[in-house]
């Protein structure tokens, strides 16, 4: 009845709405007049966020080369508390740093990546296959049954062995959690947690195994001093000469203190087009602690551990 | 002054009893001093005015003896239990002459250490007792020693760490990772990457394309002439296809023809090979890395060709077909 005769006085005349000004769509009690008043206003509203678009394109035509130049929308990037440890390419300091850390014979050459993959007690089907394929990515590494050692007593073993570095894959209720690296000869321990792995049978791709050359490695966005050593220390595991031919690259990308693995095969289809396939596991990585020595949970110095009181109180700070 | 056998037929067999637990097979006797556990005639303390069970209490702990106060313990970690050490068995007997006085009600003997011993400190102190209690008593021994055994030896191994998870900040976390996930977007970063180490030389001479300098040369030479270049990009075109448009009819190899295209065309056929390169890629990843396969294009332009030379492609065309 009454509603019925007010939506069909209404409509003709759309374009023209005087709202009083106190009015609320929400304070209607009846729904279906609240719906249409509603889609009314949106409606409204739509068109004038066009108009204002087209005139803000005219005027930016009419003015030509005096426009001003056009706003950069915000992102958290572009908002990101500046960091202090942020490397500078030029710094000496770092570079004198860098040259003289526990990675400096990896990087002048003198030793050979050789990687332990071991899991915590009890490795279910789940983390046992993803050690086998992650043995598969990274060149020259071992997977070993752990059979409830004491990590202590591991490691001097590993180093007698001649390993460089181990990786312990934690597992929880039948998915792998937390990933520990640790460089050995007495280098830097970093425990990550990691979450959404996905075995290669779960990645949408159709392709074949990895083939046993050494891949390519690419770290993005590791800029503060602590995502330097974290970088360095992924770019250990890897064996310092690629081999181009098998055209595998492993990528480790950091955004917003997030560590993505991929692992992919590239196809140069012309000089300025690449195309890419996804084989080889994947996961992220967040660090939560970096310690000085070889694992050591209790006594060992920590040079940076993730304090979720002091260090997650802004969103746009991040840490690696 | 309650006879056992009164207060079996009311609490234990018939009314509430506080201590049991009833399923759907069984009952249980949750009364510290049961001997078995289960709610029977025989081993319910209440019902039986002559008892005994066999209890274990925390042993003392060394470490807080009145001697050593000042000490630092380390309360924490995986070591904490063996500060209490699990442990002395004592021997609980009831008996009912103590009966109206509860607070004496229960007598206990501490047994010794030693396994053996104990077991016959048990018979002696439950001698002429009845034959179930003594062996219930006696199974209950062994049984709490070896779960003490047990306990000492899994303390000395590695003891798995339990940390709370804080629901509200996995949630959190999850979402940032997906933002991160998005706002990463991985493949342009890594295309964008690949290609970057390919301008700067990394690889070497395994990719050839040499076109790359040719491209740079070519569009330093257009930047001077970019009025005229239109005109003459057209002829350009039209002696270029009436070329190509021979060499098809004579029909040498498509890759040289390529190579040759490319070099003379670069600025109208850039924009084609992109799209057509799209499209190729969407049907096939191949894995053959080598020339670069620009049929595209040329697909492209023998339709073009044929309508505007009907003349001569078609004839061409259908011996080819044939």
């Amino acid at each position: 009845g009454g509603a019925g005769a007010e939506r069909g006085a209404e409509p003709p005349a759309p374009e023209r709405v005087l709202f009083p000004p106190t009015f609320s769509v929400s304070e209607i009690k009846n729904k279906q007049r609240r719906h249409f008043m509603f889609v009314r206003w949106k409606q409204q509203q739509r068109k004038e966020k066009l108009a204002l678009r087209k005139k803000r394109r005219k005027e930016r035509e009419a003015l030509g080369d005096k426009a001003p130049p056009k706003a950069v929308p915000k992102t958290i990037e572009n908002q990101r508390v500046y960091d202090e440890t942020t490397v500078d390419p030029n710094d000496e300091e770092v570079a004198f740093d860098e040259a003289t850390d526990e990675f400096a014979p990896y990087f002048n050459r003198q030793t050979v990546p050789k990687i332990l993959i071991t899991t915590s007690d009890r490795p279910r089907g789940r983390t046992v296959r993803f050690c086998e394929q992650l043995s598969t990515v990274i060149p020259n590494s071992h997977v070993y049954y752990r059979r409830g050692l004491a990590l202590k007593r591991i490691i001097p073993q590993c180093i007698a062995r001649d390993f460089t570095d181990l990786i312990v894959i934690n597992e929880d209720r039948k998915i792998p959690n937390g990933l520990v690296l640790s460089h050995l000869p007495d280098g830097p321990t970093a425990h990550f947690k990691m979450s959404s792995v996905r075995l290669r049978k779960e990645i949408k791709r159709k392709g074949k195994q990895p083939t046993e050359h050494v891949p390519e490695v690419i770290l993005n966005n590791f800029t503060t001093r602590l995502g330097h050593s974290v970088g360095r220390m992924f770019a250990s595991l890897f064996p310092h000469d690629p081999q181009f031919i098998g055209r595998q690259v492993a990528t480790f990308h950091n955004q917003r203190d997030y560590i993505f693995f991929r692992f992919h095969r590239y196809i140069f289809k012309s000089e300025k087009k690449v195309g890419i396939q996804e084989l080889g596991p994947r996961f992220t990585l967040k660090l939560r602690s970096l310690q000085k020595g070889t694992f050591d949970s209790k006594f060992g110095e920590y040079e940076w551990v993730h304090k979720r009181r002091e260090m997650d109180t802004s969103r746009r700070k991040f840490h690696l | 002054v309650l006879s056992p056998q009164v207060v079996w037929d009311t609490l234990g067999n018939k009314q509430f009893c506080s201590y049991k637990i009833r399923t759907k097979t069984q009952g249980f006797c949750r009364n510290e001093y049961n001997l078995t556990g289960l709610c029977n005639r025989s081993s319910c303390p209440l019902a039986n005015s002559q008892y005994a069970t066999v209890r274990e209490e925390k042993g003392e702990c060394p470490a807080l003896s009145p001697h050593t106060i000042g000490a630092s313990v380390p309360l924490w970690g995986h070591l904490a239990p063996l500060l209490f050490p699990p442990g002395r068995c004592y021997l609980y007997m009831k008996t009912i002459e103590r009966a109206p006085f509860p607070s004496r009600l229960w007598e206990r003997v501490l047994l010794s250490k030693n396994y053996e011993k104990a077991l016959e400190e048990i018979d002696e102190n439950l001698i002429y007792w009845p034959r179930f209690i003594r062996h219930k008593c006696k199974q209950r021994f062994t049984k709490i020693t070896q779960y003490l055994i047990r306990i000492r030896k899994l303390t000395l191994k590695r003891q798995r760490k339990i940390v709370p998870l804080s629901r509200k900040i996995e949630r959190r976390e999850k979402r940032r990772e997906e933002k991160a996930l998005i706002a990463a977007q991985l493949d342009n970063a890594i295309e964008k990457e690949l290609l970057e180490r390919l301008k700067q030389d990394t690889y070497g001479d395994i990719y050839n394309f040499p076109i790359h300098a040719f491209d740079k040369a070519l569009q330093q030479q257009d930047e001077g002439s970019e009025s005229e270049s239109d005109v003459e990009k057209e002829e350009e075109e039209d002696e270029d296809k009436e070329e190509t448009d021979e060499r098809e009819f004579v029909e040498a190899d498509d890759s040289d023809i390529s190579d040759f295209e490319d070099m003379d065309k670069l600025e109208t056929s850039s924009e084609e090979e992109q799209e057509d390169e799209e499209e190729t890629e969407k049907k096939a990843h191949s894995k053959s890395k080598g020339k670069t396969p620009l049929k595209g294009p040329t697909r492209r332009k023998r339709p073009h060709l044929e309508i505007e030379y009907e003349k001569e492609t078609e004839p061409a065309a259908k011996s080819k077909a044939s």
